[in-house]
């Protein structure tokens, strides 16, 4: 590891350290909602390790407990988590093009809404031993987070694991807000944003539509809009092309 | 027919996994095109933004904490907290808020 390296991997862990919080508090739900579907604190462990993803794991659960078939849960997954394909989308672009490919996959695997976030929010490309920093600290808190959600069940205070589980949006909002200040278009998606999700969460016409397919639609719509009205300027916003701006601002 | 839980667990793993690493290992290139190149830069601002609201009232035991946490986030995180800053204090904020004596 060169000394970069290893410095982007720390980076990477401090960030990914109140991550690591957030997601032990919320998978402590999680493995209780494991228990319920029948699965061992072992099998929750491995389900959390493997899976890494909050909303993908519960409805996966839910199918267990209800005995539905493996194309079924496949299926579930795959509609449930496809937000995911597109934050891979996202993240292509924050990656050098001589990537290695297996950086590439190794990436991949932990790929969630949390990690995501903190990796497209680093300037220029991404180095992807930040990645691992922060997976190597969040991925212990998902899965132990499961594990003694199944063993310990409701021995938290109900408050506490309240309070913790809105870290995690604390953190989307740490993410958002301060590029929003800088750019009226993002604040505008993220306003629109915020608007249409709680109009589509709170009419009834749209209550038989799961939160994973709400959520591709808006950002599908929202990004879309965004795009074609305020495309961005070729050079100027892109992540994958300031690497250099950053360090020389008076460049030609 | 009896399901075995080990074979559920490697069929959403599976699945959870390609999701991810298709795009990464498949779109090797920078994207040119200004359109979708602009679409893929909103899309992190986007998707961020439909799921914290108003997910983070549903994620308290009153909503009003997580409205709190909502709008006390916005404030840090403008004024120019770090990441871990505003987790902390959101938390802090909805912990304080349930402890009130009217919810």
């Amino acid at each position: 590891m060169t000394t970069e390296n290893k410095i982007c991997f720390l980076h990477g862990m401090r960030d990914g350290s109140p991550i690591a919080l957030g997601y032990f508090a919320v998978a402590f739900t999680l493995g209780i909602a494991a228990r319920n579907a029948g699965l061992s604190a072992i099998q929750a462990l491995i389900a959390s390790a493997l899976n890494n993803a909050s909303a993908g794991e519960y409805a996966g659960f839910a199918l267990i407990a209800a005995g539905s078939s493996y194309v079924e849960t496949a299926i579930m997954t795959l509609v449930v988590n496809a937000r995911y394909l597109l934050m891979s989308c996202a993240l292509s672009q924050k990656l050098k093009p001589d990537t290695h490919l297996r950086h590439r996959m190794l990436i991949a695997y932990d790929v969630t809404d949390e990690i995501f976030g903190i990796c497209v929010a680093q300037p220029g490309y991404l180095n992807p031993w930040y990645a691992y920093g922060a997976i190597a600290v969040a991925i212990p808190g998902w899965a132990l987070g499961t594990f003694f959600g199944v063993i310990m069940g409701n021995v938290l205070p109900t408050r506490v694991v309240s309070a913790l589980s809105v870290g995690l949006y604390g953190m989307f909002l740490a993410i958002i807000i301060p590029p929003a200040r800088k750019d009226r278009v993002i604040a505008g998606v993220v306003a629109v944003g915020f608007a249409a999700s709680f109009l589509v969460n709170r009419l009834p016409v749209f209550d038989g539509v799961s939160t994973g397919i709400k959520t591709i639609a808006l950002t599908v719509a929202l990004a879309f809009a965004a795009a074609v009205l305020f495309p961005t300027d070729t050079d100027k916003k892109s992540g994958a092309h300031a690497p250099d701006s950053e360090n020389a601002p008076h460049s030609p | 027919m009896e399901h075995n839980i080990w074979i559920y667990l490697l069929v959403m793993a599976a699945v959870s996994y390609v999701i991810r690493m298709a795009p990464l290992v498949l779109i090797r290139k920078e994207i040119t095109n200004k359109y979708l190149r602009s679409f893929l830069f909103y899309v992190p601002y986007a998707t961020l933004a439909v799921m914290t609201f108003p997910a983070i009232m549903e994620a308290t035991q009153v909503p009003a904490a997580g409205l709190c946490a909502l709008i006390a986030g916005i404030i840090l995180a403008w004024k120019g907290c770090s990441l871990f800053q505003v987790a902390v204090l959101c938390c802090t904020v909805a912990f304080l808020v349930e402890l009130l004596p009217f919810f």
